[in-house]
């Protein structure tokens, strides 16, 4: 009864720890390049106006990279992509200041604080950043939210039949939430999906739901990071587009669900 | 789009718990709100608060995800018969073909705000704070998946106060992609301080209940709400009187995070690609449930985009001066009432509202009154600029 759903892939954004894009990243996980473990850098979004920059949190600063990442790969137009955030936390530094504020004497909160707070804050910065008006996306799994936004975005591209734009990312706690929620740092996977072939495709994406199990990363240090910041539960699907090689993976969703992967790249042209 | 069919639908809001209760809140115009009293909280603002949910923890076998929120989705999922008609599903369709789509936008932070009382001269929280369990963004859908042991895809939309209105466009397109045969959706959103200190923050809670598009409107009434529907594939031959999805809409702001675009640019392409997805013109809403919150903002910009699509010729209302503002749980509470004012012939009238906005041009509805409801669009528009119009109709 599974239903397979397919896309195109036009354009790559990676931001992680040690990997801070995808062209270091595609070195990395195929083998051609060591890992070299550090913090995430997460670019100023400078396509905010000033005071929003400024004012940027982390988890608006990664969804912005990496998603301007990856059309910037796709060479699309932002304005024209409907985007599917996806992301197991909103901003956590924010969470826990609003906590704070709200268990002290003086509950009252600042007006930022609080339109900070929303799981969706990064998907409106993403709007106000890129002036698009096309429909946005967010959405929260746990530690299966990038597959929920990958199925999300190929289904989204399935039925509008257009690109869709997927920014899966995390962000840190600091303490004390960071005890229950051990995320260490920011990461993102952008991707842009295309219903049909273009010259600018990388690879044919499928997708089918599995009962199998996640695919673990042969590399034990970039497997520590795939489970240790839900979005990078896709890196295995990132591995096969280095590679470049017609291969599966399945990525952490649901149990018992996974996402059974099957990615065939495009030959580059002589 | 291919219309689906709302086979179920339900709510527990301030009016009380069921359809029933629903129904003598919009023929009677009497609501729930109430001074602001929630957890000790003396905030000069009235709420729609769900009254019993401190006494009523989930079932030992489910304590791992108890919360007020999932509390709150626990007496949704049991007002009229709501869990007996998914069981029903799922017998029909299998586990895994059963997509569950939720929306909310605080989840269980309520407990969270808890916990930071009682961290420790290190300021650790208590051992037993459940992150996983109450916190997190998506433990409403993890809860009520595993109350119902569905095995499909399962998610939480959380765009804010349109969360609940995106869970049936996002399960349209799943199940027209073939991914599911029939969908859970639905919102839970309960109250916090997170949200009530947050809107006192925006001077966005009025002193009064709300007066939804009243010349004299001075803000929000936060209220919490759970509420659900089944959505299937249309029997061959449905009943007369069967709640059809017919379209969804949806658009970004790219404006302001908190304020929306003054002219509701946003909101006006959101009901257009609604109409659009129906095959429908403007002539053919014979009521739209406005978002309506009541800030002098969301109603002057919404006014504005539903004066100019529809001309002042269809009949519209906000139902939040009953309910309140239910936030992540209003598109899915007010796709309710719009099912509700079309399985009843049923125009809802504006609670609390006295005298329209004089600078609208709408046929804005102070009272409720009985008429033939074919078609009926539902409006939310959330924090971020982000929008969603659905349209539902009945069987053409």
């Amino acid at each position: 009864m599974s239903h397979t759903l397919t896309a195109w892939i036009e354009g790559i954004g990676l931001i992680a720890p040690g990997l801070p894009d995808w062209a270091c990243a595609a070195d990395v996980l195929a083998g051609r390049a060591p890992y070299a473990p550090a913090a995430s850098v997460l670019p100023t979004p400078t396509l905010l106006p000033p005071a929003e920059r400024r004012r940027a949190s982390r988890s608006v600063r990664i969804a912005l990279a990496t998603g301007m990442a990856a059309v910037a790969h796709a060479g699309a137009d932002p304005r024209q992509l409907p985007a599917v955030l996806s992301a197991a936390t909103a901003d956590g530094y924010n969470c826990v200041a609003l906590c704070e504020t709200l268990a002290s004497d003086d509950p009252r909160v600042s007006p930022t604080r609080f339109h900070n707070s929303l799981h969706n804050t990064p998907a409106g910065y993403w709007s106000i950043a890129t002036g698009s008006m096309a429909p946005s996306q967010s959405l929260c799994a746990y530690d299966g939210s990038f597959s929920a936004g990958l199925l999300e975005a190929l289904v989204e591209t399935a039925s509008r039949g257009a690109p869709t734009l997927l920014i899966a990312y995390d962000t840190e706690y600091p303490a004390p939430i960071f005890a229950f929620r051990p995320i260490p740092d920011a990461a993102g996977i952008g991707l842009v999906l295309s219903p049909t072939q273009t010259e600018r495709s990388l690879a044919q994406i499928a997708v089918d739901l599995t009962d199998a199990p996640a695919t673990p990363l042969a590399n034990p240090a970039l497997d520590n990071l795939r489970l240790a910041i839900p979005a990078l539960r896709g890196l295995p699907l990132l591995k096969l587009l280095a590679d470049g090689k017609a291969a599966q993976a399945n990525l952490e969703y649901l149990a018992p669900l996974s996402l059974a992967v099957t990615l065939t790249p495009v030959p580059a042209p002589c | 789009m291919t219309p689906l069919h709302l086979s179920h639908y339900t709510q527990v809001s301030c009016v009380g718990d069921g359809l029933a209760a629903l129904r003598r809140a919009l023929r009677s115009g009497t609501g729930g709100l109430a001074p602001c009293r929630f957890d000790g909280t003396a905030l000069p603002t009235w709420i729609g608060e769900v009254a019993g949910l401190d006494r009523a923890p989930l079932p030992a076998a489910f304590a791992d995800y108890d919360c007020r929120n999932n509390r709150l989705a626990l007496r949704g999922l049991q007002a009229d018969g709501f869990d007996a008609a998914v069981n029903d599903a799922i017998a029909r369709h299998g586990p895994r073909r059963i997509g569950l789509i939720l929306g909310t936008s605080t989840s269980g932070i309520l407990e969270t705000e808890i916990a930071f009382r009682h961290r420790d001269a290190d300021g650790a929280l208590p051992a037993g704070f459940n992150y996983r369990g109450a916190h997190t963004t998506s433990s409403l859908a993890a809860f009520v998946r595993a109350w119902f042991g569905l095995e499909g895809p399962a998610v939480v939309v959380s765009t804010a106060c349109s969360s609940s209105a995106k869970v049936f466009a996002a399960a349209a397109r799943m199940i027209h992609a073939g991914l599911i045969d029939a969908a859970v959706v639905g919102g839970v959103d309960s109250l916090c301080l997170t949200t009530l200190h947050g809107f006192a923050s925006l001077e966005l809670t009025a002193p009064e209940p709300c007066r939804p598009y009243d010349a004299a409107r001075q803000g929000i009434s936060v209220g919490e709400a759970a509420a659900f529907a089944l959505l299937e594939r249309p029997p061959a031959t449905p009943d007369a009187d069967a709640v059809l999805l017919l379209g969804c809409g949806e658009s970004s702001d790219a404006y302001h995070m908190s304020s929306p675009h003054p002219e509701g640019l946003g909101a006006r392409m959101a009901m257009e690609a609604a109409l659009a997805d129906a095959g429908l013109t403007p002539a053919a809403v014979d009521y739209i449930n406005l978002h309506g919150t009541a800030t002098l903002n969301n109603d002057a910009a919404e006014g504005r985009a539903v004066g100019a699509l529809f001309d002042n010729r269809v009949p519209c209302s906000s139902t939040k001066g009953l309910t309140g503002h239910t936030l992540g749980a209003a598109g899915a509470l007010e796709a309710v009432v719009c099912a509700v004012a079309l399985g009843d012939g049923l125009l809802p009238g504006s609670a609390n509202t006295r005298q329209l906005d004089p600078s609208l041009r709408l046929d804005y509805l102070l009272a409720s009154r009985d008429a033939p409801v074919k078609c009926a669009m539902n409006n939310s528009f959330g924090f971020g600029g982000s929008n969603c119009s659905l349209v539902f109709g009945k069987r053409a």
